[in-house]
């Protein structure tokens, strides 16, 4: 069989801030089109080896590849890469004195240098997918926080990334709020998206990931698929975990 | 006893002000040309201080603040006098005036500017740079489109503020023989002798500034209560 | 560079006018240190005063503030010092200067204290009154303890800021350093007494600048 060239490929990352090591050789590859769900407690590592993937952490040591180029080498240019690689974040980040069709074309235009016009349409194209193209106008004081962060995976879908990560994307909203997200989650999946999804959102995992990675002080305890990994964790630290969040 | 004809007669004697008007009108454009040039300058040099400063690199910043400290430290007459009298002699030729005022006062305000644009940078949460560098602007485009439209309008009643200060600091220019507004007054009293250009120099600052002062008082309580 | 060295850094020159420029440096001191003490003060005691909410008296106050904000310290001190001699008023350029800039302090640190004061919660008076404290002793015990967390930093820039302007009294003959430096210019035909008098401004105000940023860095505020 043809070896299919991952999409993102970190190989033994290590991380330390100062004296604390939250990272500790952990390896992470991820196939077109497959949606990875990272959990794990929290301080465990995992927002940060999200962030090393498209190096808003730089890792102290290992190589992060996408799509088979080596990212972590002397002389890449980050700002291309990022292009490729969406980035939703827990806090939605919002730009707060822009429209949220503002939001969503300011990369198009100014990295993608498309002309105004075009940018916008695009921009238009990638709030409809998330079912807010009626809100272009409105400023992000004026969304739900379940619309902001719609907003923003609108403003990493209209990059047209190879793949997309996603850091904690509903901790931050009210409950009722969380389904309208993981619905646009779930709609990128179905469309062949690259995904890697830090969440505690176990149900979401279990019907929609390919892969689950546990994670627990800077390390990966154990991977495998949903039913691998809830039905039958091997890991001690896993059972612990998995019984802690469903008790809730 | 002060007598209200003999403060009418110095201090607000229409003759005197009717013969003295076009001298304080070319003071005032001069002043006006001040205002127009140093301003733009020490904001615009101020903001690249702050931008330089938000890249966190260690030496730099250590050199930017004292730079900024150095120059929030000496009195900006003591720096005007010292370039008009300074560079000439080691120049060995003069340098005109306009240009060593502009050159003085962009030091002195390129400080407070940068300072205040700091800390209106330092007011923007991480997130927003870090979502626009996830995708893929450049940090100078990110600093451009995303961090300083927002790092800027906070700290609006601080620019407004430092706006009127350097604005209210051109006057010093008169000391250095600039013929801007003061300078023009003291000229015309010494013609006139009465107090009435001086008095009619400080109605035209306050024409000028007043506005600007209420306008500040309101841009403070609007930001106080929207915090 | 032996020119620059010569103009600006000349031993001999700085050497002998220095005992002089050290003059300066006391009435430039002494000039400074009063006016802090008489704007600091003036300043609290207005706004204090403006906390009674006196319509008569605020809109005097508010007069004051914006007049002294609005005016260039230079002109102050100017037509105090050559034009008030015109209606008989003969007061010294030491009198004026420190006059003038006291006005200017007290203006803006009123401003500064009674934003401070406004900041504190409504909700705090109304504890503090309901426990039986009177007016007087809600502001001092309650009020002004919690202001002076928000108004130290602005406080000290501002003070800094416009105690700088005692360079100013140069312009009417007060021997402060700036015009002791400025003489000695004119003797020496060299720029190296100018370098003290700024060395000595530094001497000052360097510490304070530094002081004021610690402050800033110590107190800060959540925005």
């Amino acid at each position: 069989m043809a070896r299919v060239e991952p999409v993102v490929e970190a190989i033994a990352i290590h991380k330390s801030f100062g004296d604390v090591e939250v990272l500790k050789g952990v390896n992470l590859t991820v196939a077109p089109q497959e949606l990875v769900f990272i959990i794990g407690p929290s301080g465990s590592g995992k927002s940060t080896l999200l962030r090393c993937c498209n190096l808003l952490e730089e890792p102290t040591s290992g190589v992060v590849r996408i799509t088979g180029e080596d990212i972590t080498g002397v002389g890449v240019d980050i700002n291309q890469v990022r292009q490729r690689i969406g980035m939703v974040f827990q806090s939605f980040n919002l730009y707060p004195h822009m429209s949220a069709l503002g939001n969503v074309s300011l990369a198009l235009r100014k990295v993608k240098k498309q002309p105004r016009a075009q940018a916008e349409a695009k921009a238009h194209e990638a709030l409809e997918r998330v079912g807010l193209a009626h809100k272009a106008d409105a400023y992000p004081t004026e969304l739900s926080g379940g619309q902001q962060q719609r907003v923003a995976i609108a403003r990493a879908i209209a990059m047209e990334p190879d793949v997309m990560l996603f850091d904690e994307p509903t901790s931050a909203l009210d409950p009722e709020l969380v389904g309208s997200v993981l619905e646009v989650m779930r709609e990128l999946r179905n469309s062949g998206m690259t995904m890697v999804v830090v969440s505690h959102e176990m149900r979401f995992a279990r019907d929609a990931a390919d892969r689950v990675l546990f994670m627990d002080a800077g390390m990966v305890v154990e991977q495998g698929t949903p039913a691998e990994v809830f039905g039958a964790p091997k890991h001690e630290r896993t059972k612990a975990f998995l019984a802690s969040v469903s008790g809730h | 006893m002060v007598e209200w004809e003999v403060i009418r007669f110095s201090f607000f004697n229409l003759d005197t002000l009717l013969e003295i008007w076009p001298m304080l009108w070319r003071g005032w454009l001069v002043t006006l040309q001040l205002c127009v040039a140093v301003v733009p300058l020490g904001f615009v040099a101020g903001t690249i201080l702050a931008t330089i400063y938000s890249f966190r690199i260690k030496p730099v910043n250590t050199v930017l603040i004292v730079y900024v400290d150095f120059f929030r430290s000496v009195p900006p007459l003591v720096l005007l006098i010292y370039v008009t009298y300074g560079i000439p002699l080691l120049l060995g030729a003069d340098i005109d005036a306009f240009v060593a005022v502009l050159f003085a006062f962009t030091l002195n305000s390129s400080s407070y500017f940068g300072e205040i644009v700091r800390a209106g940078i330092e007011s923007i949460p991480k997130g927003q740079m870090e979502a626009a560098r996830s995708t893929g602007l450049t940090r100078l485009q990110a600093m451009r489109y995303v961090i300083l439209p927002q790092a800027l309008k906070n700290v609006a009643p601080d620019l407004t503020s430092n706006t009127i200060e350097l604005i209210k600091a051109t006057s010093i220019a008169s000391v250095v023989a600039l013929p801007e507004l003061l300078r023009m007054g003291r000229v015309a009293q010494g013609l006139v002798y009465n107090a009435t250009p001086l008095i009619a120099v400080a109605v035209i600052y306050l024409i000028m500034l007043w506005p600007m002062v209420r306008l500040l008082s309101r841009l403070e309580r609007r930001m106080m209560s929207s915090r | 560079m032996d020119v620059f060295l010569d103009e600006f850094f000349n031993a001999e020159v700085m050497l002998k006018y220095l005992p002089d420029i050290i003059d300066g440096f006391w009435v430039t001191l002494w000039l400074a240190f009063l006016v802090v003490i008489s704007g600091l003060t003036i300043g609290l005691a207005l706004a204090l005063l403006r906390a009674y909410q006196n319509p008569f008296v605020n809109a005097g106050i508010i007069l004051f503030v914006d007049l002294f904000r609005a005016l260039p310290p230079l002109v102050i001190i100017i037509v105090g010092f050559f034009g008030l001699p015109f209606v008989g008023i003969r007061l010294s350029g030491f009198l004026i200067s420190w006059l003038s800039l006291t006005c200017v302090l007290a203006a803006f640190t009123e401003e500064i204290y009674w934003a401070g004061i406004t900041s504190v919660n409504k909700g705090q008076w109304e504890a503090a009154r309901s426990t039986g404290l009177g007016f007087g002793g809600t502001l001092c015990f309650v009020v002004i303890p919690q202001a002076i967390r928000m108004t130290i930093p602005p406080l000290t820039n501002r003070t800094i800021a416009i105690t700088k302007n005692t360079a100013l009294a140069s312009v009417v003959a007060v021997p402060e350093m700036l015009t002791v430096a400025q003489t000695s210019l004119a003797y020496a035909a060299n720029t190296s007494p100018l370098t003290l008098a700024a060395a000595g401004y530094l001497l000052i105000f360097f510490p304070l600048t530094m002081l004021s940023r610690w402050i800033e860095t110590r107190f800060a505020w959540k925005r």
